[in-house]
Formats: C-alpha cells, sequence, structure tokens
C-alpha cells in the first residue's frame, strides 16, 4: 500500500518545480497511487547480495585528449533563450522579498 | 514512375545510382504524397521546406561525376526527438515549440553525410513517454491501417509515414519499445540496436540507460540499409560503443536471397506467449513459429521469470531518469518562459509556471513519480530494488541465450487499439510494452517485422526477434529469412496491404 497523499504530491512537485491546481493534485494523487502499488512489487524478488545494474553495457572510464573540442558560440548557444542580453542569460529576481 | 513513393528503399537506391531517376523525382513523389495524406494521419510535425533544394544538390553531385555515397539523394523522415540545425525540434512537447537547436545530433549528420534528404520531422508522444502518440503536444497520428486507432508510440509518427508510403525510411528512438511496438501495430519494420550501437548525441535524452536510436522501415533489408548509416562510434557519447560493425545490409540482403533457418535455435519465453495476448496475436506467432520450424530452425522453450517484473522496474528507472533529464527545461536557456502574475515573482516561481505550462499530463505524471522514486528514504526500495532486477533481467537473457540463437516473442500484446481508449489509465497504456521493454532493460537488440494480419480485426501483428548485445546482425539475418517466409506465404509483404488512409481494409471487421 503507498503512502501517497495529496500532502506528498504538492512537495514532490514543488521539488519537480512544475505548479499544480487543486484538481491536478487530486488526479495525481490517485494515479501516482496507482502508479506507485503497482511497481512496488519490484521488490518482491529483490535481495542485498543482487548487484544494481546502473548500465546495461559496461564500458570503462571514457576519458579523451584535454584540448578544445566542438564549443557553441555565444551567439549559438543564446539563440534559443527566451530571453538575454548579448552574452548572459537574463532571469526573474532569484531571491523572493523576505529571503 | 508516378509510384516512386511504393518503392523500397533498396530499389529506388539503385534507380538513383543508376541515375534512372533524380533525387528530385523522389523527393518530389514523397513530398506529393505527404501533401496528398498527412492532412487525415498527423504524422509530420514539420515538412521539411528545403527538401527540394538538398535533392537537387545531390542531383548537380551526381552529374558532375562526383563520387557518392548509396544512399545519396534517397529521402527519410526524422523523429522529433532528434536536434537538426536546419527544422525545428520539440521532441512532440509545447515546451518546446518552434525551437531551432544550434546543433545537429551526430545521427543527423550521419544521414546528411550519407546524402539522405530529410523530408521532415515526425510526431511523437512527447518527450518520448507513451505508447499511442496520444501525448503528443501537436494532436495524434492516426494509424494508416484505420484512422479510429492509434499507431503505436512514442514514434507513431514515423510508423505511421513509412506505413502510408510517406517515407521510404525513418529514425525512431527507443526507450521501452518506441521504435518497435509502432512498428508491429503499422505492419512495418521497427529496429532497437544494442544501447551503445548508435550515437544518443543531441537526441533530446528521455531515460540515458536505456534510450536507442534506430531504424523504421517497410522491409528489414531497408531498416538494415539505414542501420548501417547510423550505427558507430562517438565520441561525443561516451556510452557509445567504440568496437566497429559489421554491414547490417549485407547481412539482411544475403539472408533475404537465401532464406535458411537450418540450425537456427529460436527460444520461445514462456512469459511472453500467456492468455493476456489478443488470440490474433498468438495465432501469428505460433504460425510464425511453425514456419521457422518448418524450415530448420529448432524452438526451444525458454524460461524468464524475472521478465514478469521488467514493468515494474522499468517505471521506476524511467520516470527518474526523466525527471533528472527533463530539469533543463526551466524557461532559462531555451524553449518557453511563463511568467505569473504578481510583484514578488521569482525564477522559482517562473519555473514552476513554465513546466506548468509547457509539459502535457503524461510528463508531469512521470516526473513527479521519478521524483518520488529518487527522494531520501525512498530511492533503496524504489530505484534500487529496480536496478537489481534490471540485473536478474540480464541473467534471464544470458541464461537464455547460452541455449538458443535468438528469441522470439510478439512484439506487442494486442493489435493497433482506438484512440482514447487506453488514455485515462496510465497502468493499461504501460502494459503495451510489456514485451519489448526487456531488451531496454538489458541493452540487447530487438527487431520487430510483421507477421500477418489478426483474424478477429485484420490489422496488422508483429513479432519481435532478440539477439545477444552486439550480435544485431543476427536480427537482419533471422528477420530477413522470416519476412521472406511470409511474404512467400501471402504472396507479398503485409506492409503492402495497408488501404489508402480512410479507406476500408480488408480482411476481419473494422
Amino acid at each position: 500500500m503507498s503512502d501517497i497523499t495529496p500532502e506528498t504530491v504538492r512537495h514532490l512537485a514543488g521539488l519537480a518545480r512544475i505548479a499544480l491546481d487543486d484538481a491536478e493534485v487530486t488526479r495525481l494523487t490517485d494515479e501516482l497511487g496507482a502508479i506507485v502499488g503497482a511497481v512496488e512489487k519490484v521488490n518482491e524478488i529483490v535481495s542485498d547480495d543482487i548487484e544494481p545494474t546502473s548500465h546495461p553495457i559496461p564500458l570503462g572510464n571514457v576519458s579523451r585528449e584535454d584540448v578544445v573540442g566542438d564549443t557553441l558560440t555565444t551567439e549559438q548557444a543564446l539563440s534559443g533563450a527566451p530571453d538575454h542580453d548579448g552574452s548572459r542569460f537574463r532571469v526573474t529576481a532569484i531571491l523572493g522579498e523576505e529571503e | 514512375m508516378s509510384e516512386l513513393h511504393r518503392l523500397p528503399a533498396i530499389d529506388l537506391q539503385g534507380l538513383l545510382e543508376s541515375g534512372q531517376v533524380s533525387a528530385r523525382e523522389v523527393t518530389n513523389s514523397f513530398l506529393q504524397r505527404i501533401e496528398q495524406v498527412d492532412g487525415a494521419l498527423n504524422s509530420f510535425l514539420h515538412v521539411n521546406q528545403a527538401a527540394t533544394e538538398a535533392a537537387d544538390a545531390i542531383d548537380r553531385k551526381r552529374s558532375a561525376g562526383e563520387a557518392l555515397p548509396p544512399t545519396a539523394g534517397l529521402p527519410v523522415a526524422v523523429k522529433d526527438v532528434l536536434c537538426t540545425s536546419d527544422m525545428p525540434t520539440t521532441s512532440g512537447s509545447r515546451i518546446l515549440e518552434g525551437w531551432v537547436p544550434p546543433y545537429d545530433a551526430t545521427v543527423v549528420r550521419k544521414y546528411r553525410d550519407a546524402g539522405m534528404v530529410a523530408l521532415g520531422k515526425t510526431n511523437m508522444d512527447e518527450f518520448a513517454m507513451g505508447s499511442s502518440t496520444e501525448h503528443s503536444g501537436y494532436g495524434p497520428t492516426k494509424n494508416p491501417w484505420d484512422l479510429e486507432r492509434v499507431p503505436g508510440g512514442s514514434g507513431g509518427g514515423s510508423a505511421a509515414a513509412v506505413s502510408a508510403f510517406e517515407a521510404p525510411v525513418a529514425l525512431g528512438s527507443d526507450t521501452g519499445g518506441s521504435i518497435r511496438q509502432p512498428a508491429a501495430l503499422t505492419g512495418t519494420v521497427g529496429v532497437k540496436p544494442t544501447y551503445g550501437g548508435v550515437s544518443r548525441y543531441g537526441v533530446i535524452a528521455l531515460a540515458s540507460s536505456l534510450d536507442q536510436v534506430g531504424p523504421v522501415a517497410r522491409t528489414v533489408v531497408d531498416a538494415a540499409l539505414l542501420h548501417d548509416v547510423i550505427a558507430g562510434h562517438d565520441p561525443h557519447d561516451s556510452t557509445s560503443i567504440p568496437d566497429p560493425w559489421p554491414s547490417m545490409s549485407e547481412a539482411a540482403l544475403a539472408s533475404a536471397a537465401e532464406p535458411s533457418l537450418a540450425g537456427v535455435r529460436i527460444g520461445r519465453v514462456k512469459q511472453l506467449d500467456t492468455d493476456g495476448f489478443q488470440p490474433g496475436v498468438r495465432e501469428r506467432f505460433a504460425q510464425m513459429l511453425e514456419l521457422a520450424e518448418k524450415n530448420g530452425a529448432e524452438i526451444v522453450d525458454i524460461d524468464a521469470p524475472h521478465f514478469d517484473y521488467a514493468v515494474a522496474a522499468y517505471y521506476l528507472i524511467l520516470p527518474a531518469e526523466a525527471s533528472s533529464n527533463l530539469a533543463k527545461y526551466d524557461s532559462v536557456r531555451f524553449g518557453l518562459r511563463v511568467t505569473p502574475e504578481g510583484s514578488q515573482v521569482t525564477v522559482e516561481d517562473v519555473m514552476a509556471a513554465t513546466r506548468e505550462a509547457g509539459f502535457g499530463d503524461e510528463v508531469k505524471r512521470r516526473i513527479i513519480l521519478g521524483t518520488y522514486a529518487l527522494s531520501a528514504g525512498y530511492y533503496d526500495a524504489y530505484y534500487g530494488s529496480a536496478q537489481q532486477v534490471r540485473t536478474l533481467i540480464q541473467s534471464d537473457f544470458r541464461h537464455a541465450f547460452e541455449q538458443v540463437d535468438v528469441l522470439l516473442t510478439p512484439s506487442a500484446p494486442t493489435t493497433a487499439f482506438r484512440l482514447g481508449e487506453q488514455l485515462d489509465d496510465p497502468l493499461a497504456m504501460y502494459a503495451n510494452d510489456l514485451t519489448t521493454i526487456p531488451a531496454n532493460l538489458a541493452g540487447i537488440p530487438g527487431l520487430s517485422l510483421p507477421a500477418g494480419l489478426a483474424a478477429e480485426d485484420g490489422l496488422p501483428v508483429g513479432v519481435q526477434v532478440m539477439a545477444p548485445a552486439f550480435q544485431d546482425r543476427r536480427l537482419y539475418e533471422v528477420g530477413a529469412a522470416l519476412e521472406s517466409l511470409v511474404r512467400e506465404r501471402d504472396g507479398g509483404l503485409v506492409s503492402d496491404r495497408v488501404p489508402e488512409p480512410g479507406t476500408a481494409r480488408d480482411g476481419g471487421q473494422k
């Protein structure tokens, strides 16, 4: 049985930086509860002696010569930005009033 | 040559090489076809206005006597998950509407270097999250076999385009079945190569340990042609395999010319041939095994007990990796920015409002699920356990491939389902990929090819061939042989029996 509550969903959405309205919170609480209930079955068969696999085809450390490779120009890097000043991305204030 | 668009890629390649047709004629034939049918299908999000120009450039080089790659002048449709510096790239999401990347994906550079002409960008579930293309931010793609049904997903656009003769071949990406399941539902061929066989550089990431780019086509040989163009090591992708690859098209052509399965050991996976599958799917799958056996293959029953846990593990690993990968859509460097009303708005408020407006329901669902699976106190029980299941599934495959050369399974549990049928039931939608997910978890290659039509609905059924990691060539050898046997039995290719969009199909009831 999962422990997904509306508060859990609001907390997770905050961590994931996704604003949700109340209707979405209600729907997601039900849906996530059902999904988590289903995927929990992975715990039925695992035990401590099984190594986890993070990558399907193991490769050793991949390194290269320390030389400049392909890079984007400033203009290219800024080309898709919603706002910029010609050399930097422009964003809204980072700190709120009470911070 | 008004029917150029119906020819297989291998034939078009021959006509182009010998100069019997020009690249412009071929390209225009497909552009006209897109114009004619895509209003009904919505396979394309963007049609390349510069395609004719690119074709002309090839024709000029050819008439000047320049040495050209064999695929020069051959058109290709490109899944919108691939970054193209000359066409918008959205990954099916509103959050990237109109974005033109400042660089090309490596596979895009490779098809350009091979002289192939991009016809446009194909529709997909948003960020490749889905099995029906209904989660696209730009409306669903329809299945050419029946416009009331889905083409599968996430690569429904590429599969429908190839099925409806809007493109000879297309590029797809497969994280849990997004190439193979749409191939099955549209009567086409789709291949997920070995993980690392094709570069992921410039491929908009869904789940980095699972994503793999591959070819979509109407025949096994045509898929192999495109596989040869895109495969190979790429220093821009640290997970790219450095070993060289043998020619897939040579293997497919040789096997298609003399189809034989003598001595090939084919495994039938007990867990993927159950009552849960649609009867017509099971029937065609059983016939395929019989056909293989009659032609010299040995059928071996395989037990893969941990496959029953693959979907559960996948829906922990995928959301976890996706929630991290999709953090980059934060309204700063590219894409949408939505600034909420108010006097004390901070960048965090802007990010949250942007992601609320720009992401669709399924994307929000998976990001939040992934955030949960990775959160403190739950990591071991969810993400950690799922990674252990991954080890168990790999060991199932290892034991299987000690006994057989390839595995054969249905490519999907059902034929194409109706639009809207599963849209409100995420768990039902997730179950569509239960046959394809194990290969992604283990990194091994898989190929889906048509096995015939289901008796009850007249819709295509796909079977999947899986081989050990690095043995992609084996897929093409076995796949081309099976395709030839089906063609011989039916008197033609399954993909040639697709009706004109909007007209009734023969066989089965609508």
